[in-house]
């Protein structure tokens, strides 16, 4: 793939991504600023795809678009009406005319720098870039998609601070508190649509997880699915989204952070170094992670859309009225 | 013959596509542009779909775009009835 060929495709790809954006910015609400955004974050989608890179597509589609678009809605759901009407773009007023040349000549720049960085390293064809390298160790790894090898294995020292974002980032949303007006539908045509959509989001994540290790797919992946999930629950009339509530849940959004650690001590215990994994069981331990990823990753992302842990079901005794 | 016939369903899909997108951009209220949508839409994309199928490699390619189609009928379906019933209540 050391050539960068184009197609009439990719070129009417890109148009479509750079109006988007500026469509994006420059829409008269709120509201259409974000389905613009949804919009983009699909077409980045498939510019993903089209740069072969179907594991990113996949995020993207889950998460860039779907989940963030969700979150983008109930956000601006739960502002004072007349504030979506205002222009979106007047942050921008700050540099006037100057400002905003500045802002263009700079992005532009820096665009053309990493365009420029693409097309150089995309031409260097010596076994010294990365991607030789993790080709050259995947069967040490333990899995073959090499994404996975890499996210899970080479770098899963990343992979564990990136989950530690996520908490923080919870953990921040929660303490700002709920109080949040929840906008349950009950509704023939809602219920239905969860009464399948939901068991067949789970089956897809539940597929994504184990086809992680040779195809593209993963945590992530998987997390943004059973999430959408918990997000098509809520919005078709169950409060809590499917999630568990109290200590339960606590655990669950700890869990892909406490795997990892356990993972990693028992590693350094037994004398092998953080997180190097002994190869005979690299491939079970990579699974075993990312299936405690998953869910912290769905609990962390339906929490974020909920922006409140659910209520305590009210238990009432058999037999009175509640 | 049967690519012609793959190419003849794909380029009917395209042009219930396209006019689904006119009556997305013409038609005056949110439930005209609703109805233009769902129809054109759900049957373009499904003349796309069985064209696609034709050409694909094997069954299980076939099958998976066959329930793309499911999965994309039920769910623009159910979609537009709740904005159609979400702009009436409000």
């Amino acid at each position: 793939m050391n050539t960068l060929s184009w197609s009439f495709l990719d070129i009417l790809l890109v148009i479509a991504l750079v109006l988007l954006a500026g469509a994006a910015l420059r829409a008269r609400s709120l509201r259409q600023s974000i389905i613009l955004f949804i919009a983009f974050g699909l077409v980045t989608a498939l510019v993903w795809a089209r740069l072969r890179a179907p594991d990113v597509a996949l995020a993207e589609a889950a998460i860039g678009a779907g989940l963030t678009g969700a979150l983008l809605l109930t956000a601006l759901r739960n502002r004072p009406s007349e504030e979506s009407r205002l222009v979106s773009n007047n942050g921008m007023r700050w540099g006037g005319r100057w400002g905003n040349v500045a802002i263009t000549v700079s992005v532009s720049l820096v665009a053309l720098g990493i365009g420029w960085a693409v097309l150089y390293g995309m031409n260097d064809t010596q076994s010294g870039r990365l991607a030789g390298q993790v080709g050259s160790a995947l069967e040490l790894s333990g899995v073959s998609n090499p994404v996975t090898a890499v996210l899970l294995n080479f770098r899963a020292y990343d992979t564990l601070l990136e989950l530690a974002v996520l908490l923080a980032a919870l953990l921040g949303i929660l303490s700002l508190g709920g109080g949040r007006a929840t906008h349950c539908t009950v509704d023939p045509i809602a219920t239905s649509l969860r009464g399948w959509l939901v068991p067949l989001l789970i089956l897809t994540a539940g597929y994504q997880l184990w086809v992680g290790a040779h195809a593209p797919g993963g945590a992530f992946q998987a997390g943004a699915l059973l999430a959408a999930a918990g997000v098509v629950q809520h919005l078709a009339g169950r409060a809590h989204a499917g999630l568990p509530v109290g200590a339960v849940l606590r655990v669950l959004m700890v869990s892909g952070i406490g795997i990892f650690m356990t993972m990693g001590l028992w590693t350094f215990l037994g004398g092998r170094g953080f997180l190097a994994y002994p190869q005979r069981w690299a491939g079970e331990l990579i699974l075993l992670i990312e299936l405690f990823a998953t869910l912290a990753i769905a609990v962390t992302l339906i929490l974020c859309y909920l922006g409140s842990e659910p209520e305590r079901r009210r238990i009432t005794p058999a037999g009175s009225k509640p | 013959m049967l690519d012609w016939i793959s190419t003849f369903l794909i380029l009917a899909g395209v042009a219930f596509f396209v006019s689904g997108t006119i009556g997305l951009l013409r038609l005056p209220d949110l439930y005209c542009r609703l109805h233009a949508l769902t129809k054109s839409d759900n049957l373009g994309h499904g003349l796309l779909i069985l064209g696609l199928m034709l050409r694909s490699d094997d069954l299980l390619t076939a099958l998976k775009l066959l329930l793309i189609w499911i999965l994309v009928l039920t769910a623009s379906a159910a979609a537009s009835q709740l904005i159609a019933q979400y702009s009436g209540r409000s």
